[in-house]
């Protein structure tokens, strides 16, 4: 074999490369084997071992997915805001800040916006809460853990449309199996009803229950991976210096698993922020819109009522919000990195 | 007055290990074991010995199956940890990483509801000992190996505990700082007088640190006594090998295993007594280390032919090659004989000579 005179070979042949090499084995056979063999696997670097080349082969269908289902409609809910576009009259005209005073104007959307922060709040304390209880429970080590383990998983596994509907059956105003087991303890005389979904707080509360129950075994999930990379020995040690089980909890658990805790009410705020699916099956933002959300009354009078202009104009007030969320995730996230 | 560590019969099992479904392992398999007040006693043993089972046993972070534990003449078993008032260090040093060091310390003090006071009397004396009292305010990953180990002993020591239980706590240095942190560990002990149980593997560190060592394996407890005891008066063959470097020889001899020192196989001219077991070797390949000469082969004569090592101090010069057949001896009263099948010590059985 001779010594390379092509292709990257070129670079081996640089006073510095010589140099560091040793200028005096540049004659010595084993070294000219060694550059040949060395450039000839350079030539034959397959497509699939650069780096650079996969990067972006990889990170394309994701952009494009972002782009064209997350970008597109972005911007064009933003434009439409601007506009008279409405389900009988897609032609765009500049419409200023109409839309804005419109809604503005409008007590329905304030109060679905009040509505809106109260769902998102009360939900995320209580799945938060209630997640972090759940994760204990899924650690702990007892007799029949998997069957528990399993029930505690179910309603994140149930679609939503059907579990929702099996909930309107729970709270139906006149068959409630509920206000059925209330008679029968006698809190409730005969023929009395609660009514859940019918009085404008009691369909708020059932409304964030419900929500809750779905959202619980996603948090207690996330909640769980932070509590299991905790160190045994860090518990340990927390026993053995005589911290009983608030202290352990307060002092060392929930300060560790802090920025896991954090990601799951995050996530569960954006979740709730923009669902609409809960108050549309249970509710349809009723009674009289004390249930009615931004998600639900960008949906009812954008694509229901057809003024598409409006419906985008409410739509983008989710937007600051879910913003800000996606920030603090961010932040907790590189937090944890750190820690 | 130190208080006394005791534990009687213990016995502590664990699901899995061999028979398939329900097997059980003996992690503890019926240890009787007492300490001294105010002793260092190193529990020494190879990995899965049982030796951090026992350890956390005596912590209350693992509950017995049977036996019990007893900390200052008073039974402590089924009693959580914090009731036990001990300190124990890990091998992780477990230290609160969101913590200041200075948080961590005071934690065990909080945790006893001392008052604000006290406490800070308490850390300012701990850290002065360990010398950390610059180290207060950063958080353990700051923190160099060494530096964590002497905040996870102030940890330990703030709460001025009745036992305090070290699980390896050298391991994670690295060799340099591990023999002055083995010093540092002593000289502590022997200052604030508290009776230690401490884990190893490392059988350099249960001599140098241990008043006695308690040689543990497979669950049991195979010799109890001083540094000297363990090594020149082995219990049984387990002990004999384990301990000492290179261990110690066995030669099959009948009914019996005779066993004795590297360091007491001496070619025949330095052994001046005439109570002596003479065999000639056959010398296979010598090695240089730190000043002695370790010299492998086969002996003949006193038993079976035997792979051994001579160990000749750097004080005898006798010239010594590979390949050739020199004979050497071991002196009678250092020979040690045990029995071939239970491998336990039996009294010396005479030696015909060859």
């Amino acid at each position: 074999m001779t010594a390379p005179q092509e292709g990257r070979a070129h670079n081996r042949d640089t006073p510095a490369y010589r140099a560091s090499r040793g200028a005096e084995n540049r004659d010595k056979p084993a070294y000219r084997a060694e550059v040949a063999e060395v450039a000839e696997v350079a030539v034959k670097m397959p497509l699939a071992d650069r780096e650079s080349f996969l990067a972006k082969a990889f990170l394309l269908p994701s952009i494009l997915y972002i782009v064209a289902l997350v970008g597109i409609p972005f911007f064009m809910a933003i434009a439409f805001s601007f506009s008279d576009i409405t389900a009988g009259d897609p032609s765009f005209d500049w419409a200023g800040l109409r839309n804005y005073r419109a809604i503005f104007a409008d007590e329905t959307f304030w109060r679905s916006l009040t509505n809106t922060l109260i769902f998102t709040l009360v939900s995320m304390v209580l799945v938060v809460v209630l997640g972090k209880v759940l994760a204990n429970i899924l650690v702990a080590d007892f007799r029949g853990k998997w069957l528990v383990r399993f029930a505690v998983l179910l309603p994140w596994t149930t679609p939503v449309a059907l579990s929702t509907i099996s909930w309107l059956w729970l709270l139906d105003s006149v068959f409630s199996p509920i206000d059925w087991v209330l008679r029968k303890i006698g809190y409730l005389g005969p023929g009395e009803n609660v009514y859940w979904l019918g009085k404008p707080h009691l369909a708020m509360a059932s409304v964030i229950a419900v929500h809750v129950w779905r959202l619980v075994p996603l948090a207690a999930v996330i909640v769980m991976a932070g509590l299991v990379a905790i160190p045994r020995d860090i518990e340990d040690a927390a026993r053995v210096d005589g911290a009983g089980f608030w202290r352990r909890m307060f002092g060392i658990t929930v300060p560790l698993t802090l920025p896991v805790i954090a990601v799951a009410g995050l996530f569960g705020a954006i979740l709730t922020f923009t669902d609409m699916t809960v108050v549309y099956v249970l509710t349809r933002g009723g009674p009289t819109n004390s249930t009615q959300v931004l998600a639900s009354w960008a949906f009812f009078k954008g694509i229901q009522g057809g003024d598409v202009a409006q419906g985008a104009a409410i739509a983008l007030f989710l937007f600051p919000l879910l913003l800000a969320a996606a920030v603090a995730i961010l932040s907790s996230v590189r937090r944890m990195e750190t820690l | 007055m130190a208080d006394v560590v005791e534990v009687r019969d213990l016995r502590k099992l664990f699901d899995g290990g061999k028979g398939g479904k329900g097997g059980k392992v003996r992690a503890i398999d019926g240890v009787d074991l007492a300490t001294e007040p105010g002793e260092y006693l190193a529990l020494l043993g190879p990995s899965g010995c049982g030796k951090t089972t026992l350890l956390r046993t005596i912590a209350g972070l693992e509950q017995p199956d049977s036996g019990d534990v007893l900390i200052g003449g008073h039974v402590v078993t089924g009693l959580p940890p914090r009731a036990r008032k001990i300190a124990m260090v890990f091998q992780s040093y477990a230290l609160y990483p969101h913590k200041t060091v200075l948080k961590n310390i005071t934690f065990p003090l909080k945790a006893a509801r001392l008052p604000a006071q006290m406490q800070r009397e308490r850390v300012r004396w701990a850290s002065e000992l360990l010398g950390i009292e610059h180290l207060l305010q950063r958080r353990p990953r700051q923190l160099s190996g060494g530096e964590r180990q002497r905040v996870a002993l102030a940890r330990a020591l703030v709460r001025e505990p009745r036992v305090f239980l070290l699980d390896e706590p050298l391991s994670n240095l690295d060799a340099k700082l591990r023999a002055t942190a083995r010093d540092e560990l002593k000289r502590f002990q022997q200052r604030v007088g508290t009776t230690t149980v401490y884990v190893t593997h490392d059988q350099a560190e249960a001599m140098g640190l241990g008043d006695r060592i308690a040689v543990m394996q497979n669950g049991r407890l195979r010799q109890l006594g001083p540094p000297v005891e363990v090594y020149d008066d082995p219990a049984d063959t387990f002990v004999a090998t384990f301990i000492g470097s290179p261990p110690m020889n066995l030669v099959a001899r009948g009914a019996h295993l005779v066993g004795f020192r590297p360091e007491h196989l001496l070619p025949i001219e330095n052994v001046t007594t005439a109570d002596r077991a003479t065999m000639p070797f056959h010398i296979e390949r010598v090695e240089y280390l730190s000043g002695d000469r370790h010299v492998y082969g086969t002996v003949k004569g006193i038993g079976e032919q035997t792979r051994v090592i001579a160990r000749l101090p750097s004080t005898i010069d006798t010239p010594i090659a590979s390949d050739e057949i020199h004979d050497f001896a071991v002196r009678a009263d250092r020979l040690r004989f045990f029995d071939a099948d239970t491998g336990e010590r039996t009294t010396p059985v005479p030696l015909a000579p060859p």
